[in-house]
């Protein structure tokens, strides 16, 4: 068990890592070649990095979209984070000061993803115009990260597993040493579907995550006059005529 | 005007979000480009026989292209925040008029050949083949985008489905089905000028005209000039100005203004067009053949300064890719923005007092204004963002005593779509473009009813059309919609000016006459 599962997380973080960066690259290798934010929008690169800041902490333009979908979104994403970080005492040792501070919120803050959570797929399922542009993929990831969640809440608030021996389990495998790794049912299945997420990550829409920060209706500078915006492949163009 | 064979939405009291009624525009698709003018633009001639093939490999070029079209094909969460954005959804209730859905369409091939998950797995991830029915699709509802992004003010990642139904237009002329309208408009503006075919006399007649009639109605010489030498000012503006109602009178104000300013300036015949069609059909070589004739003109010409006027999909062009696709402007005067829009110009001339204004010229109408789309989420004026809201507002203010904003919604950034834009302005869409401007009346009937509005003024060549021919469906009058120089042109004060109190009733009964001509 515990060798299976370090390499189905060795393989699980080759695919995240490389995945992102191949697609990243990708991103970053598309030029952009007309400027197209959608205005009004900030005129300066501290500007854009304001825009951009507040699209990812408060999910600006969805506040203004629908206030639903944004309490839901929020309350998970933000969720998310805090349960994140917290899950670093599982990778630091000694662990940080501020991973410890958030501890206690940490472990609330796994409710409020999962309403969330909850939130979301309700609205997927009764809302005629969600239902509608729902393939069964968009169903069953939520489903895979509420199953994430609900294991973890259950091993928080129910049935502890071995923290201590999970802790060196993790701290091992980061420095390739294969020790040996709880094994109870819920922590096997918690484990097993983050795993599978880390696994579909750079090939669903998870790729949200990057993506927004390559958006050119967010990310652009609306200087068009002031500057000359132009795209190598648009040059080679020019230089042909 | 033709019969109505089907039913106009009716306008409720407040914004509603429609039920779902699958296919309900099914029917609704242009007329295919004819081989002549496809090949004009270098497309075939009709649907090739491995259209297959070559549909999906421009697909991956295109998001090799465009970094919009790639981060928005893998980006999008379904979350639903679009569904209820789109006006045309709003107005048709077809579920593929939802921004997602439409973009879906593209969406579910792109992942069918280019995602590994599309791939190994194409029904949970709602993967689809590229079928005949799938492009019948793409042509149906990618001709029900008006590519007015209001989808993308609202999506959390910014997603605009305008540049999605580009790269499908795109797709769809590389495999020989172009639409006729967009395609044939772009190939008289390649050839003589303008988007109307308007050949240089005609332009010479109809200019020589309308300096009669300013002349008749206010005693003043105001000159239309035409390919003048070093004149400062080119100005480049909608050939729907120089004969449609109420453009035309927006194009009387432009003169006026040059003239009591004092600005010389000029148009070009060999640039007679600002909408440039190229965009609509994604197709960044054709928008730019038609971007470089406006800097050929102005060199020739040994102009000083771009102007442009009245026109949203032009401004979207003139300030966002002007520079890009005909720069750098170097030889022109750095003092001023290039380009420039015309009520930049006139904002700046009424601020330092260089024109004055009389407000009961306009005391006749009660005002509002349509917030052009292309001008509000694609482009700027003056030097804040969101100075394309002010500085209209701020003329209409300056020429008119009565002014009320439409509720907030339906505004500034959020503003809809008249229903006729992205090059969908054509008789063989009009169901689509009655339904789609349902949004927007439901927003002017309130004004009308709670503040008493009479007359709507906008800033956009389509805009103007659209309006004049789909408001008797919705029980206004088609002289309603006017030009936000219209009324500076009402109002300003020209020196030397003989009769002021005549005119403007004048003015009142040549716009029902030249408004039924156009009919
Ligand atoms: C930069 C970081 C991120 C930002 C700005 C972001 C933003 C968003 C936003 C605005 C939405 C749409 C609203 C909603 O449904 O919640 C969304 C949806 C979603 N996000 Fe994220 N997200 C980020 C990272 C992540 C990560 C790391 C995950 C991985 C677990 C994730 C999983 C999801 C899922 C599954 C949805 C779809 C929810 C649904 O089905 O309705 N997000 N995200
Ligand atoms: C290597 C990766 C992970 C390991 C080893 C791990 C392990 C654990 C353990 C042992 C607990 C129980 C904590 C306790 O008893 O106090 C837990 C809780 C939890 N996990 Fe994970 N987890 C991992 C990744 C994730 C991911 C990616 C998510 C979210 C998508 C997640 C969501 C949760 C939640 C919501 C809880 C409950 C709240 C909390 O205690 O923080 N876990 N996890
Ligand atoms: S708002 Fe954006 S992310 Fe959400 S469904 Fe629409 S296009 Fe997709
Ligand atoms: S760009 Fe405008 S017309 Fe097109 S889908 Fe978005 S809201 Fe609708
Ligand atoms: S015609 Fe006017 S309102 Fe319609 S898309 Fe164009 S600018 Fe927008």
């Amino acid at each position: 068990m515990s060798i299976l599962f370090a390499i189905l997380f060795y393989a699980a973080t080759a695919i995240l890592v490389f995945g992102l960066a191949y697609r990243i690259r990708k991103y970053i290798k598309t030029p952009a070649p007309l400027k197209i934010p959608t205005t009004p929008a900030p005129t300066t690169t501290s500007g854009v990095a304001f825009r951009m800041f507040k699209e990812i902490t408060i999910f600006e333009s969805l506040f203004k979209s629908n206030k639903w979908i944004w309490l839901f979104g929020w309350l998970f994403h933000f969720g998310l984070f805090l349960v994140l970080l917290r899950h670093l005492r599982y990778f630091t040792d000694p662990v940080w000061w501020w991973v410890a501070l958030i501890q206690p919120f940490g472990k609330y803050a796994s409710i409020a993803m999962l309403v969330g959570l909850g939130g979301l797929l309700l609205r997927r399922i009764v809302v005629d115009r969600v239902r509608y542009i729902s393939a069964p993929s968009d169903y069953l990831m939520l489903l895979l990260i509420i199953g994430i969640g609900a294991t973890g809440v259950l091993m928080t608030f129910v049935t502890h597993t071995d923290i201590v021996t999970l802790k060196s389990y993790l701290l091992g495998l980061m420095v390739f040493d294969i020790r040996t790794m709880p094994t109870d049912i819920v922590l096997v299945i918690h484990l097993s579907l983050v795993i599978l997420l880390m696994a579909i990550f750079p090939i669903s829409k998870l790729l949200h995550a990057p993506g927004v920060f390559f958006s050119p209706t967010r990310n652009q500078v609306d200087n068009p006059r002031e500057k000359r915006h132009i795209s190598a492949w648009a040059i080679k163009l020019e230089s042909s005529k | 005007m033709a019969v109505a064979k089907f039913d106009v939405p009716e306008l409720k009291e407040y914004p509603i979000i429609p039920k779902l009624q699958k296919d309900a525009m099914a029917h609704s698709a242009p007329y295919v480009a004819k081989e002549e003018f496809q090949t004009k633009l270098g497309y075939p001639g009709e649907l090739i026989d491995n259209w297959k093939e070559v549909a999906i490999e421009k697909m991956g070029e295109l998001t090799n292209k465009y970094r919009s079209l790639s981060v928005y094909l893998d980006s999008c969460v379904k979350c639903g925040a679009c569904t209820d954005k789109c006006h045309y959804y709003l107005g048709t209730t077809d579920p593929k008029n939802m921004p997602v859905a439409r973009q879906d369409l593209f969406r579910k091939v792109y992942r069918r050949y280019y995602t590994l998950a599309g791939k190994i797995v194409p029904k949970l991830v709602g993967a689809e083949d590229l079928t005949e029915e799938v492009l019948d699709d793409w042509y149906t509802y990618f001709h029900q985008c008006s590519q007015c992004r209001r989808c993308s003010v609202y999506c959390p990642y910014g997603i605009d489905t305008a540049e999605i139904s580009m790269a499908a237009r795109e797709i769809m002329d590389t495999v020989g089905k172009g639409q006729k309208y967009c395609n044939e408009i772009i190939g008289k503006a390649q050839v003589l000028g303008n988007n109307l075919g308007l050949p240089e006399p005609a332009l010479i007649d109809t200019l020589e005209g309308l300096e009669e009639d300013i002349e008749d109605e206010t005693g003043v010489q105001v000159k239309m000039p035409l390919d003048v030498k070093g004149a400062d000012v080119l100005l480049i503006t909608p050939s729907a100005d120089f004969f449609a109602e109420p453009h035309i009178d927006g194009l009387i104000g432009y003169a006026k203004v040059f003239h009591e300013a004092g600005i010389s300036w000029t148009m070009s015949s060999y640039a007679s067009e600002a909408a440039n069609f190229g965009m609509f059909i994604g197709s960044y070589e054709n928008m730019q053949k038609l971007a470089l004739r406006i800097r050929q003109a102005a060199l020739d010409l040994g102009v000083k300064r771009i102007v442009f006027g009245e026109c949203g999909h032009a401004w979207r062009v003139a300030y966002s890719f002007l520079n890009t696709l005909a720069g750098p402007f170097d030889f022109l005067d750095q003092n001023y923005p290039v380009p420039q829009h015309i009520c930049e110009v006139t904002h700046g001339l009424i601020q330092d007092g260089t024109i004055k204004l009389d407000k009961s010229g306009n005391d006749h109408m009660t005002l509002t204004y349509h917030d052009s789309c292309n001008v509000a989420r694609a482009s700027r004026m003056g030097d804040t963002p969101g100075g394309q809201f002010t500085i209209p507002r701020d003329i209409i203010r300056a020429s008119c005593n009565n002014f009320y904003d439409m509720p907030e919604h339906s505004i500034k950034e959020g503003t809809y779509c008249c229903g006729g834009g992205g090059g969908l302005l054509t008789d063989d869409l009009i169901e689509l473009r009655v339904k789609g401007a349902m949004p927007r009346m439901q927003a002017l009937k309130q004004v009308t009813e709670q503040n008493g509005v009479t007359h709507m003024a906008a800033i956009c060549a389509i805009c103007k059309s659209q309006f004049s021919k789909i408001f008797p469906y919705y029980d206004f009058q088609m002289d309603q919609i006017v030009s936000v120089h219209q009324l500076v042109s009402n109002a300003i004060v020209l020196t030397g000016q003989t009769d002021g109190e005549s005119d403007e009733e004048n003015s009142d009964n040549d716009d029902s006459k030249d408004a039924e001509q156009a009919a």
